[in-house]
């Protein structure tokens, strides 16, 4: 596999030391033991070393701790029993650990079934998305055509407005479904009726102006511009056509980046509640955002009402993002090197 | 920059027909923009002026009334504006924040260390989880704010009495110094909102790491070699090189946090557009104000910005 992006290695400089050419290098391997320890123990230098290096790692460490405490938090509270929010000296670890909450949620909500929609929903809309942005993003970065600024002024203007300006409009537009009244002529005065399908999300999907498309259009638009121009001048040169060319050459180079993008698009897909709720209501198939919901079996009448739900609501919001971890501790590797590969750099 | 002189030679007929072959792989935009997304701007737009009520037998009726929902968005909605201009507050603030955190995070997370995967890991995991379902359960958790009382913020409200910083401590800290008390309260906040900046710069992250491995490594080697402290080596070197990440970067905070559906003025609209009559049309109408206004705070932004950005000539 090539890269096209020049990866720079960190130069590999002992910063403790002032050996920087041949003849200090000399000279300090003249230096016996202890006058080697002095120099690099009794440095100004080092001292401002081990105090960046204690700094740098209690601010990791800690930084770390806030991002992964709610979680933390969240687990043990689903094993909470009623009492236990009842009782002040019970924190994190619960007296009475029960699996109620989780069995409720599982069985009421009907968290399988969901499951299996939302994955459904989930891969289908990022493949496409993934497929689709990639290809706008080669045009975009590798043709000259007439128009291309204004296309892709267009695209960031997809990206600027929020969703929830056109949430009315999208929903007539679906709930009424019509091509500029042509539909009407044909006899569907009111249109077709897209509300509780895969419809609306598919259309979006396919024409790359779904939830954060804008934003995988201009990343793949500049992680093409970093692949040399002259890779497509050889393979039209041996007569391969452009589509051709596209599809049999760069696109298996484009791999990696669509493996992070594909990530980006599943779970922001897997956790959407916008789209999620516009176009399907409860009569529609069951997706996970439904899942958030006190379970009936549940009594939550007790002192601490707010908080045992509160809870029950949290444990639902782990179980929906559960099967997503999973996948990203998998994943993870590919994300990270994808984007830094990516050339947002431009 | 004489090889694009020799590139713009090359014959014409080729450079046509691959120009014209740009539009087959943009056509699934171009009509999705044609036949779904610009209908809906415009509809939006139009809907801001109108007063609909939905048929009984299906189909919805509309009726022009100008800019009476904008009226009643900025005149007579009670919260509407106090939330706009807190939310533009807050938001003008955070963004430096956001920003120079992000900065700072990815210079170390760029730098050798034990464990540098594992952080790395932790430090986008926010990237993943912190949209949609999750980041509507944080705006009011009170399981969140009664297991963490006693500990840290964690972005969820009202545990007020257990933030890690108070303004007492700091003004003592300053001691005689002469800060405003508006510095002290935005340093606190910042800190007591920590867990917040943490879980919004993620994206930021990745774009100042990828910019930072950008930078050819012999700069750094030649200013060591000439004697340069890591403090002027930041400023004179790794500063500029990165500085159009920080314009992008700034540009992705605006856009993000405004677009968040966290986001107060967001929440709001959202609670308008459920109540029942005419909440629709007037929750269009307040969203493209709020939209007008932060398109005016991202071309601020930009140009401000813009002064300071170093571009590196390429080739």
């Amino acid at each position: 596999m090539f890269n096209f992006r020049k990866k720079y290695k960190q130069p590999e400089v002992n910063p403790n030391l002032y050996v920087h050419n041949a003849d200090q290098l000399k000279e300090y391997q003249k230096l016996g033991f202890w006058a080697r320890l002095r120099l690099r123990v009794f440095s100004p230098q080092f001292l401002v070393d081990v105090v960046w290096k204690i700094f740098r790692f209690v601010l990791l460490v800690g930084i770390s701790y806030i991002i992964i405490y709610p979680f933390f938090t969240k687990i043990s509270a689903s094993f909470f029993s009623p009492q236990d929010f009842v009782d002040p000296t019970v924190k994190m670890i619960p007296r009475y650990p029960t699996l109620d909450t989780y069995k409720a949620i599982i069985l009421d909500n009907d968290y399988l079934e969901r499951l299996i929609n939302s994955a459904y929903l989930s891969v289908i809309t990022a493949v496409i998305q993934t497929l689709i942005t990639a290809i706008i993003g080669y045009g975009l970065a590798k043709f000259k055509f007439k128009g291309r600024n204004f296309v892709f002024a267009l695209v960031v203007l997809t990206m600027v407005i929020p969703q929830r300006t056109l949430m009315a409009s999208m929903f007539m537009k679906f709930r009424y479904f019509d091509f500029y009244g042509i539909l009407g002529l044909l006899g569907l005065p009111n249109g077709i009726d897209m509300i509780n399908t895969h419809w609306p999300m598919l259309l979006l999907s396919l024409t790359g102006i779904g939830f954060k498309n804008g934003l995988y259009i201009f990343i793949f638009r500049q992680f093409y511009k970093g692949v040399p121009d002259e890779l497509e001048e050889a393979a039209y040169v041996d007569g391969s056509g452009i589509f051709k060319t596209y599809f049999r050459i760069i696109l298996p180079l484009t791999v990696p980046m669509m493996v992070t993008i594909f990530m980006f698009a599943f779970s922001w897909q897997w956790t959407d509640t916008f789209y999620s709720t516009l176009f399907y209501t409860t009569q529609g198939p069951k997706l996970l955002p439904g899942l958030i919901d006190i379970p009936t079996t549940i009594n939550t009448d007790s002192v601490a009402k707010t908080l045992y739900e509160s809870a029950i609501l949290n444990t639902a919001g782990l179980l929906v993002i559960a099967p997503l971890f999973v996948v990203f501790l998998f994943a993870q590797n590919a994300l990270v090197e994808g984007i830094e590969r990516s050339g947002i750099v431009g | 920059m004489a090889n694009t002189v020799k590139a713009k030679k090359k014959p014409a007929a080729l450079d046509s027909k691959k120009a014209r072959a740009g539009w087959f792989f943009v056509i699934p935009f171009v009509v999705g923009m044609i036949a779904i997304y610009l209908p809906i701007i415009a509809d939006s737009l139009t809907l801001s002026f109108q007063k609909i009520t939905i048929l009984p037998g299906g189909g919805y009726s509309t009726e022009w009334v100008g800019l009476e929902n904008y009226q009643n968005a900025l005149f007579t909605d009670p919260n509407f504006v106090r939330i706009l201009t807190e939310s533009l507050k807050q938001l003008i603030l955070d963004v430096p924040a956001i920003v120079i955190f992000a900065l700072f995070m990815s210079i170390v997370l760029n730098q050798k260390m034990l464990g540098r995967a594992v952080f790395r890991a932790i430090f986008f995991v926010p990237v993943i989880i912190s949209t949609g379902i999750i980041d509507s359960l944080g705006s009011s958790n009170a399981m969140e704010a009664y297991m963490s009382s006693g500990s840290i913020d964690t972005g969820a409200q009202g545990n007020a009495g257990n933030e890690i910083l108070s303004a007492i401590d700091i003004q003592k800290l300053f001691g005689n110094m002469v800060v405003g008390t508006e510095l002290v309260q935005y340093v606190v906040g910042l800190v007591n909102s920590i867990f917040n900046i943490v879980n919004r710069s993620g994206v930021q992250m990745l774009v100042f790491l990828a910019g930072l491995q950008s930078i050819n490594p012999s700069i750094y080697e030649s200013c060591k070699m000439e004697g340069a402290t890591p403090w002027e080596t930041f400023w004179k070197i790794t500063f500029p090189m990165i500085s159009p990440m920080i314009l992008v970067n700034a540009i992705y905070t605006v856009i993000d946090s405004f677009t968040s559906q966290s986001n107060q003025v967001m929440t709001y609209i959202n609670e308008i557009y459920l109540t029942a009559s005419g909440g629709r049309v007037l929750s269009t109408a307040m969203s493209w104000v709020y939209f007008i206004l932060v398109i005016a705070l991202l071309g601020l932004v930009a140009f401000l910005l813009s002064f300071f950005v170093f571009y590196q000539r390429k080739d």
